[in-house]
């Protein structure tokens, strides 16, 4: 103390504060983490403080049952008799060592068209995202795929309109301009301009970017949480209508009736905590692990 | 019907709890005796608890602490590889362990990294754990001497730094740390040691699982203003955030210690009233944010939310969209800067709604001491804005607030907006913000702006698409926190010497009152037109833009 009282204020606060950062390393940044470590062996705890593991069918851990996992073949389609998750931007998808959001906006509409040659360089836009999961979910459950400022062939319904005022004016050219040439533009002319398809690496900057609406219907049957990623891209849960439109599938698939079915999906469901905290959710990742135990497919 | 059933019982049980743990503050943080291990502390870290400091040494003080831990956690991040528990991570290189060691001792705690591929056990629990605990307790610790030199008379004495440090960190955030913790991990978080792990999934795929003091951490993250996630995803990785029920939770635990500080306010200058005012403030500025982002999100403003039919990209299935707005607007209002949903898809006017709250200032109800502090300089400006209304000397709390007292309020109040909109302009000037935009168009710029008003604010929040990981944005990103943390709390402590120097004054009919009706619509105004005066353009050509065009 007498030594520090001697020394000038300024580098006596320094010595002050070295010694504190390291008692609080010890203290805070070791003992506090390592204790509730301890506290949290304690049974009652210890299986969420471990992962909370998921037993597979041979009674080895196939998982976390809080972190979403892929339910595709090896080539990347839907195996057809488990419950398909929602869309996800972690790595390749459901990577739980690489949580992340896809993170693009809501007016995020106009693709990046891969250059022939180069299938990578082009980057789709949210839209063409959604219209493209909604068209290949509704094929699957044999379901009216289409959502509004969608094409047909599953892309963003976005024209690129030249007017000869720059952003005013009468239109001059008008670009589909998700829809990569030869393909057949969604709508044939806009004020009476014949639509073009669009031609990967040409630049529409200066157009007008105009999604169209269409005549979808404003309730689209593929759900909205089928067609959107989580944040985490590791989200275990889907809601209940997307596993409704699904039961139909799983069932014929394992050739078991409905009912039973809906009764394991009850079971798997969440509803809202305390009746008004959350959304109600169906876990995919428990469901589907049951399902293989009670009514396994045979040569999978 | 359910999210505003869910955002009142969440609001309620903050407004209960804030009660006792307020009270409980008050009398741990200011006065009485030092306890025997305290004691023992304060003898091992070579200061005298019973000297106080006036405010040049108060200030010093925290400066000095605030460069060793970043110093600290400089070499932490950078020597991570050669110490334990790194789980096979490297050291950083120096530009992002720089920004991540200012990011997190000012509690900022913004991200240039992904968790989970970056920070390894030591680094979260030694390197983020301990900052955490420290930079929340370096709010209070500028709070309490701003409130110690409203409460004290004739002295140059605001208390002694090391003793507030010690005892927010030990007598509040640990024993509250420890609680939520267990609760949190009971409700599914994981707290291990362990590394990663592969295992064949239900499918029959591999998937890489990992581990980590997630428990110990979370309530942290959530309470200290912190904010910053173990995980890339932060609190929308299920791991994180398991559940609706600890989405409940992390959103209380934000709220709460920042409320609850109000209320020690209250306890501290003798007047209960004085704090049920300002929590009326705070409550209608919040109220207002979460009206209109939920507002925001549930009219489909966006050609992409139109076609989905609902806000549903980038949030998780068992928050849902209401408590994915909640938490936006508790984690932005709160200077915390945690999310559970991707910002950057949240609706053009959702994602101008959380901006604005940082905007505000963060003080609805802003960060640990820094939510408190900020408000009180709100309240300044309304008592002075009152004052020359009515003709009267400017008091508050009997205490002139004459012309050198506004001089630094004034000061403090133009560090944000100057940095936030210089950094901007600076970034886009120099072409660094268009390459890191994530988004084309108007969303872009609202990402730069919302990264600027996040660092400066201490708020750490992101709109992810913006790529921060440049070496420009690393270097700029740490200056923009700097002046944003530490100059405000120049003036602050510097006004904080004056008012204690002051002898009270003598409260007359004619003094303007800062309670009642009045008072409250006069400052909640003056907030809200500070903010705007200095905001709105930046906010019409980025949200206001993306939204109408």
């Amino acid at each position: 103390m007498t030594f520090l009282s001697r020394m000038p204020a300024w580098i006596g606060h320094h010595v002050a504060a070295i010694r504190v950062v390291i008692v609080l390393t010890l203290l805070v940044g070791l003992a506090y983490p390592l204790g509730m470590t301890a506290i949290a062996q304690i049974p009652g705890l210890d299986r969420s403080a471990q992962g909370s593991a998921l037993i597979g069918a041979g009674g080895k851990q196939a998982g976390s049952e809080l972190i979403g996992q892929s339910f595709l073949d090896k080539k990347g389609n839907p195996i057809p008799y488990y419950f398909q998750p929602r869309p996800s931007n972690a790595g390749t998808g459901y990577d739980a060592s690489a949580s992340a959001a896809g993170n693009l906006g809501p007016e995020s509409t106009v693709d990046v068209l891969p250059v022939k040659g180069e299938p990578d360089s082009g980057k789709q836009s949210l839209l063409t995202q959604v219209c493209a999961r909604s068209k290949a979910v509704g094929d699957l459950e044999h379901v009216d795929g289409s959502r509004p400022y969608c094409t047909a062939d599953g892309v963003g319904a976005v024209l690129g309109v030249f007017r000869d005022g720059g952003t005013t004016g009468r239109a001059t050219r008008v670009v589909s301009v998700n829809q990569a040439c030869p393909a057949q533009p969604f709508v044939a002319t806009y004020e009476s301009v014949t639509v073009t398809c669009a031609t990967p690496g040409e630049d529409y900057g200066t157009a007008v970017v105009t999604p169209v609406r269409g005549d979808a219907p404003a309730h689209p049957e593929v759900p909205a949480d089928a067609v959107t990623a989580s944040a985490s891209g590791l989200d275990p849960q889907i809601s209940p209508a997307y596993a409704e439109l699904q039961a139909p599938r799983v069932a014929r698939e394992r050739g078991m009736d409905e009912d039973s079915l809906r009764k394991l999906i009850d079971r798997y469901t969440s509803g809202r905590g305390l009746g008004v905290l959350g959304a109600p959710a169906v876990n995919v990742v428990q469901l589907n692990a049951a399902l293989d135990r009670t009514h396994p497919v045979k040569g999978a | 019907m359910y999210a505003w059933l869910q955002a009142t019982l969440i609001l309620a049980v903050v407004v209960a709890l804030h009660v006792p743990l307020g009270d409980y503050m008050a009398k741990a943080l200011d006065g009485g005796p030092h306890g025997r291990t305290e004691r023992v502390l304060y003898k091992v870290c070579g200061v005298d608890p019973d000297r106080e400091q006036d405010w040049r040494h108060y200030l010093f003080a925290l400066l000095a602490f605030s460069l060793m831990s970043i110093a600290a956690l400089f070499a932490l991040f950078t020597l991570q590889g050669k110490l334990p528990w790194s789980t096979g991570h490297e050291g950083m290189p120096w530009r992002l362990a720089l920004h991540t060691a200012v990011s997190f001792t000012t509690n900022t705690s913004w991200q240039n990294y992904a968790g989970e591929s970056t920070t390894g056990h030591l680094a979260v629990m030694a390197g983020l754990g301990v900052q955490a605990f420290a930079s929340a307790a370096v709010g209070i610790c500028a709070a309490l001497a701003l409130i110690r030199g409203l409460v004290r008379r004739d002295t140059a004495q605001l208390g002694n730094f090391w003793v507030d440090l010690n005892r927010t960190i030990f007598r509040v955030i640990l024993p509250l740390s420890i609680v939520s913790g267990i609760i949190l991990i009971a409700l599914g978080v994981p707290q291990n040691l362990g590394g990663a792990h592969t295992v064949t999934t239900v499918a029959g795929g591999q998937q890489t699982l990992l581990g980590g003091p997630v428990g110990s951490w979370e309530p942290l993250k959530l309470m200290s203003g912190d904010g910053g996630g173990v995980f890339n995803a932060n609190s929308a990785h299920p791991f994180e955030n398991p559940s609706a029920y600890t989405n409940a939770i992390e959103i209380v635990l934000m709220l709460l210690i920042p409320t609850a500080f109000i209320r020690t306010y209250g306890r501290m200058i003798g007047s209960l009233r004085q704090s049920w005012t300002l929590l009326a403030v705070v409550g209608i500025l919040f109220g207002l944010l979460l009206a209109a982002g939920s507002l925001a999100q549930n009219v489909h403003s966006g050609t992409v939310t139109a076609a989905v039919g609902g806000q549903y990209e980038g949030t998780e299935t068992r928050v849902g969209i209401p408590g994915s707005t909640l938490f936006g607007v508790a984690a932005t209002g709160s200077a915390d800067g945690a999310a559970n949903s991707a910002y950057d898809s949240f609706s053009s006017f959702g994602g101008g709604v959380l901006l604005s709250a940082m905007m505000l200032g963060e003080i609805a109800p802003g960060g640990t001491g820094s939510g408190l502090y900020g408000l009180i300089i709100a309240v300044m400006i309304a008592v002075f804005i009152g004052g020359l209304m009515v003709g009267r000397t400017p008091e508050y709390l009997r205490k002139r607030i004459g012309f050198p007292e506004m001089r630094y309020v004034v000061l403090y109040a133009l560090v944000a907006p100057t940095a936030i909109l210089g950094c901007s302009a600076l970034a886009v000037a120099l072409g660094q913000g268009q390459s890191s935009m994530g988004n084309p168009g108007p969303h872009g710029l609202t990402e730069l702006v919302y990264a600027y008003t996040s660092n400066v604010n201490s708020n750490g929040s992101a709109m992810a698409g913006f790529n921060g990981a440049t070496d420009f944005h690393n270097l700029l990103m740490s200056a923009a926190m700097l002046i944003g943390r530490y100059v405000p709390m120049v003036f602050l402590l510097a006004l904080a010497g004056r008012l204690a120097r002051q002898q009270p004054g003598v409260v007359t009919v004619g003094t303007l009152q800062a309670r009642g009706v009045n008072f409250i619509a006069l400052a909640t105004g003056a907030a809200l037109i500070l903010a705007l005066l200095n905001f709105l353009p930046a906010l019409s050509l980025g949200p206001l833009a993306e939204g109408l065009l």
